[in-house]
């Protein structure tokens, strides 16, 4: 399921934009609207998948006793980041062969930066899932997390209402967010054949606030509680 | 079946494999253990028993290291309680079988054997040591509630420890089985390891070598089965246990008065 839903979304929605009139020589709304997808989805599905995930091994007292192991905290987070990574890869591969083959999905900048965009959003979908896993007590928690942290960030990357006319106290909250940087590195992919110094900048600080949502979720697991 | 009681092993001047002074720990406001000293021998069997919410747990915590202490020492084996090089040595298994439900048996101890760094034959001796050969390719959520249980004991006999702390192993258990584990404890204690186990079952208490009584975070006695009925005059240990519990009220009351 996780392999193949955003691949049917994505074929559903170039068949929502199939009529939708166009000038002549500007690229498609679906082109537009499927990039910002590819960079969506990764970052919806393993945040969810990895909060929940989490907060069982919390709750189930599997975690504690991992740790009693001889097991690192790095090294369990790395397994958890790489495991979720592999299969938001192969995710994000199956939807981005469907867009650009089936599709007819054209980007200016390589259709491998797509993908590279696509695993690091992956990444910081894991890297706040472990975090926000901590301060769920429940799995309905877990999943309650989504519109507090993933949906906020959507609706202010600039998909909706374009950065440039938010009002400015939006602005600087859009500024602190890592997603809008992901999808203006999408659209810097999607505009310029080159690799644009504005998006190696923006796949920098998503990487940065991947790296530090993993350390602090490593925080987040003690081997002593209370 | 009796091993012999820590007493006797830490007279001769063995180094003990647990050693608790003066320890305190506070959950939420109340005093979970108070003041709590105890030495446990090697290769001994120690039961931990007292009514449910005396501390057991939290005390079985502390020899693990997992519990934040609010004052005194643990020492396992030699090092502070809870050292990285003590969590090879040291096998916990909670109340609750902690295992994968979603996951086979022997897939389940497997993890555990790499987590611990064990060979990968261990996983099956493990599996077989719990009698759960015949299951060892089911997945853990179609196992009953004692098989459970036997799983998540297999994942810690994966490492081979040489203290092994199990918290209410019996719960829930049939007879037959209660007895088949109390066998299994025999065996590893008498091949070294040192085990650690709690029960609110008093009658299992003739299984152990040691025994320690709680209530209310404090310890109340530290004996063997046998010292208990003499000292009480009681030849079923349930009564003897709630002699001393009326013995050590009656005490703290004249004291308070």
């Amino acid at each position: 399921m996780i392999l193949v839903v955003p691949s049917v979304i994505i074929t559903l929605m170039y068949f929502m934009f199939q009529d939708v009139p166009h000038p002549p020589g500007t690229p498609s709304p679906f082109n537009n609207a499927c990039l910002i997808m590819l960079g969506v989805f990764p970052l919806i599905v393993m945040f969810l998948i990895t909060s929940i995930t989490m907060q069982r091994e919390r709750v189930s007292g599997t975690l504690e006793r991992i740790l009693t192991t001889p097991l690192r905290r790095l090294d369990l987070l790395a397994a958890y980041g790489t495991a979720f990574s592999i299969a938001a890869a192969a995710q994000a591969t199956l939807a981005c062969v469907v867009s650009f083959w089936l599709l007819g999905l054209d980007t200016a900048g390589s259709p491998i930066l797509v993908f590279v965009i696509a695993i690091i959003n992956a990444v910081l979908g894991v890297g706040l899932g472990l975090l926000c896993s901590a301060f769920a007590r429940t799995e309905f928690q877990a999943v309650q997390f989504m519109p507090v942290v993933i949906v906020p960030q959507l609706l202010l990357c600039g998909i909706i209402v374009p950065r440039a006319v938010l009002p400015e106290w939006l602005q600087w909250i859009s500024n602190a967010m890592p997603a809008s940087y992901a999808l203006e590195a999408l659209r810097q992919v999607g505009a310029h054949p080159d690799l644009t110094a504005t998006a190696v900048r923006d796949i920098a600080i998503v990487i940065g606030f991947a790296v530090v949502a993993l350390a602090l979720a490593a925080a987040t697991l003690r081997r002593r509680t209370p | 079946m009796m091993t012999s009681s820590s007493d006797e092993l830490i007279r001769r001047g063995a180094e003990p494999a647990v050693s608790v002074e003066q320890l305190t720990v506070i959950r939420g406001k109340r005093k979970a253990l108070d003041d709590v000293t105890v030495r446990i021998a090697r290769g001994t069997i120690t039961g931990l028993l007292g009514p449910s919410g005396c501390g057991k747990t939290t005390l079985m915590r502390c020899v693990v290291g997992t519990q934040v202490i609010a004052s005194g020492t643990v020492t396992v084996l030699g090092r502070p309680a809870g050292s990285a090089e003590l969590r090879n040595r040291v096998g916990y298994v909670t109340q609750d079988p902690t295992i994968y439900d979603d996951l086979r048996v022997i897939d389940n101890v497997r993890y555990f054997a790499s987590l611990y760094g064990s060979e990968a034959t261990a996983a099956d001796e493990a599996v077989s040591a719990v009698g759960l050969t015949d299951h060892r390719t089911a997945l853990c959520g179609n196992l009953s509630g004692g098989q459970r249980t036997r799983a998540s004991l297999a994942c810690a006999l994966v490492s081979n420890p040489e203290l092994l702390v199990l918290d209410e192993p019996t719960v829930g258990l049939d007879p037959v089985l209660r007895v088949d584990l109390w066998e299994q404890f025999d065996q590893l204690a008498r091949r070294g390891t040192t085990l650690l186990v709690s029960s609110h079952v008093m009658d299992e208490a003739d299984h152990c070598g040691d025994l320690l009584l709680m209530r209310e975070g404090r310890l109340l006695a530290h004996t063997t089965p046998r010292q208990l009925r003499e000292d009480t005059q009681c030849t079923s240990l349930e009564e003897a246990f709630l002699s001393v519990i009326r013995h050590s009220t009656a005490a703290a009351g004249s004291a308070a008065s």
